[in-house]
């Protein structure tokens, strides 16, 4: 994929006091022909928001964004559209607790996809099997651990086959056991040639799983870089504060 | 001390509070007479069931619809929703039944055979905005990444609410609309008022054509317990499922 981000402007406000906070402020970004872009960054520094956009849940106050050349519509009915060829997973609460895990796979591909309850369970068989999650699907959400509630999740946005996957923070939640667990299953996405954009704080695995790395902080993306330059050769102070306190925390 | 024992001696403390009152009082029972009324106590039983369940089932749409009204980012549907529900929880049910029945269906010419329902509309009306309140607790226990979750695999705002918000929010409130239904069952007595047939106003029926005041109306006590007995243990019963799955 070819991420094209163009003077990226997002703004909030607060419904109560009407005070508008900045989070994007003229964010641009070009990457180049790449599989996995990975955001890292302080908190608060609008990495999230930046992934929302892309995956088209928000759309920004002003910019533009385009994947190979295709620019993100801004109207609902097409970015319903559009959300419906990516995939999305967020730090926590991605599955429906009222169903079970099998049942959340076939959500989005029998309501969204038209699929047929046989043709969904045909479609979630090998995945779930290779996942080492095939003893779990008809469980609900409360009995599964944090780091198969993740799996499940990233399963669910893949079975559907979209174009790639967003990934905001998807272990932040969880403990190292379970991070490596799902770190693992992103690091075979990896491997099996699934292009994503990945929030993280995980900096040896942004590391090992990037193509490129961009430094997304207040609101604007500084530094965008391999992984090989913004680990060992950045000088950008920004890059070196931000390792810095990363290592300390 | 097990549960069922304790049950057990409150139990027995009240019978025997209760039996001491009533055998200082002077009265000679003519349960004899009362009998006799059997069928009518009977049928008002049943009308009160059916004036519950149907008000239920009214004032969960009405509960449904204003919590979400509620919720609502446009400041006219929600104020109106505010207002209906304090409005309502701030007034009788007696003086709404009197001017839903007096005022409203009179003015609107609706005739006489149709208290019944006028009536089972105010009573819907006034349990809806309790249903409200507690579907607005429950949609708000919904969190927000569920929503997006949702809406993230493609969903259409009307499915994000059909498949994944509502049944959850059902769990949640199930245990509290049980709960309501109590009062439900118990503030239908006071249709009574507009002489709809029903449990309460069969007993009164009974006690003027009796003057047996207190046999007409300890078995209506005792067949309001039938009803709301059951549907207490219901509510707790969901409340502690509810518990555990969430678990």
């Amino acid at each position: 994929m070819n991420l094209a981000i163009r003077g990226l402007v997002q703004r909030f406000t607060d419904p109560r006091t009407a005070a508008a906070t900045t989070v994007l402020d003229g964010l641009s970004l070009a990457t180049g022909e790449i599989q996995a872009l990975v955001l890292v960054g302080p908190s608060g520094g609008g990495k999230s928001t930046l992934l929302r956009i892309l995956a088209g849940l928000d759309v920004p106050v002003a910019g533009t964004v385009a994947f190979d050349g295709v620019r993100l519509p801004t109207d609902e009915a097409s970015l319903l559209r559009y959300r419906r060829t990516v995939g999305t997973v967020f730090q926590a609460y991605n599955l429906f607790p009222h169903l079970t895990a099998m049942q959340n796979l076939f959500l989005p591909l029998v309501h969204v996809h038209g699929l047929s309850e046989a043709a969904a369970r045909e479609r979630v068989r090998e995945p779930l099997a290779r996942f080492g999650l095939a003893a779990h699907a008809h469980k609900r959400p409360a009995e599964l651990s944090g780091g198969q509630k993740q799996r499940v999740a990233i399963l669910r946005a893949l079975v559907v086959q979209p174009q790639r996957l967003f990934l905001d923070e998807p272990t932040s939640a969880l403990d190292p056991e379970m991070t490596a667990e799902v770190l693992e299953m992103i690091g075979e996405l990896k491997a099996g040639g699934t292009q994503f954009v990945l929030v993280t704080h995980e900096m040896g695995f942004a590391r090992r799983v990037a193509d490129e790395i961009a430094l997304i902080a207040a609101g604007s993306c500084p530094v965008h870089a391999t992984p090989t330059e913004f680990f060992d050769r950045c000088r950008d102070a920004r890059v070196t504060t931000f390792l810095q306190r990363n290592l300390q925390a | 001390m097990p549960r069922w024992l304790a049950h057990l001696i409150v139990l027995a403390l009240l019978a025997a509070g209760c039996g001491w009152a009533f055998s200082r009082l002077d009265n000679t029972w003519n349960w004899g007479l009362v009998w006799e009324y059997r069928a009518a106590f009977w049928k008002g039983w049943w009308m009160t069931v059916a004036v519950s369940l149907a008000a239920l089932v009214v004032s969960s749409l009405i509960g449904i619809v204003v919590a979400l009204m509620l919720r609502s980012t446009w400041p006219l549907v929600e104020a109106a929703a505010r207002i209906y529900v304090e409005l309502i929880r701030g007034t009788p049910l007696l003086v709404q039944l009197l001017v839903g029945w007096y005022v409203i269906a009179a003015a609107m010419q609706v005739g006489t055979d149709y208290r019944t329902a006028v009536g089972v509309l105010v009573l819907a009306l006034f349990s809806g905005a309790y249903m409200a309140e507690i579907f607005r607790g429950g949609l708000d226990a919904i969190p927000k990444a569920q929503i997006d979750s949702g809406r993230a695999i493609g969903l259409t705002p009307w499915q994000v609410l059909r498949l994944v918000v509502l049944p959850q929010a059902v769990r949640i409130v199930l245990p509290s609309v049980a709960g309501q239904l109590v009062s439900l069952v118990k503030d239908s007595s006071l249709l009574s008022i507009l002489s709809v047939g029903e449990f309460t106003f069969a007993a009164r029926n009974v006690n003027s054509a009796t003057y047996s005041t207190l046999e007409s109306y300890l078995p209506l006590a005792a067949g309001y317990l039938a009803l709301t007995l059951p549907l207490s243990a219901l509510s707790r019963w969901l409340e502690r499922r509810f518990r555990y799955e969430a678990a």
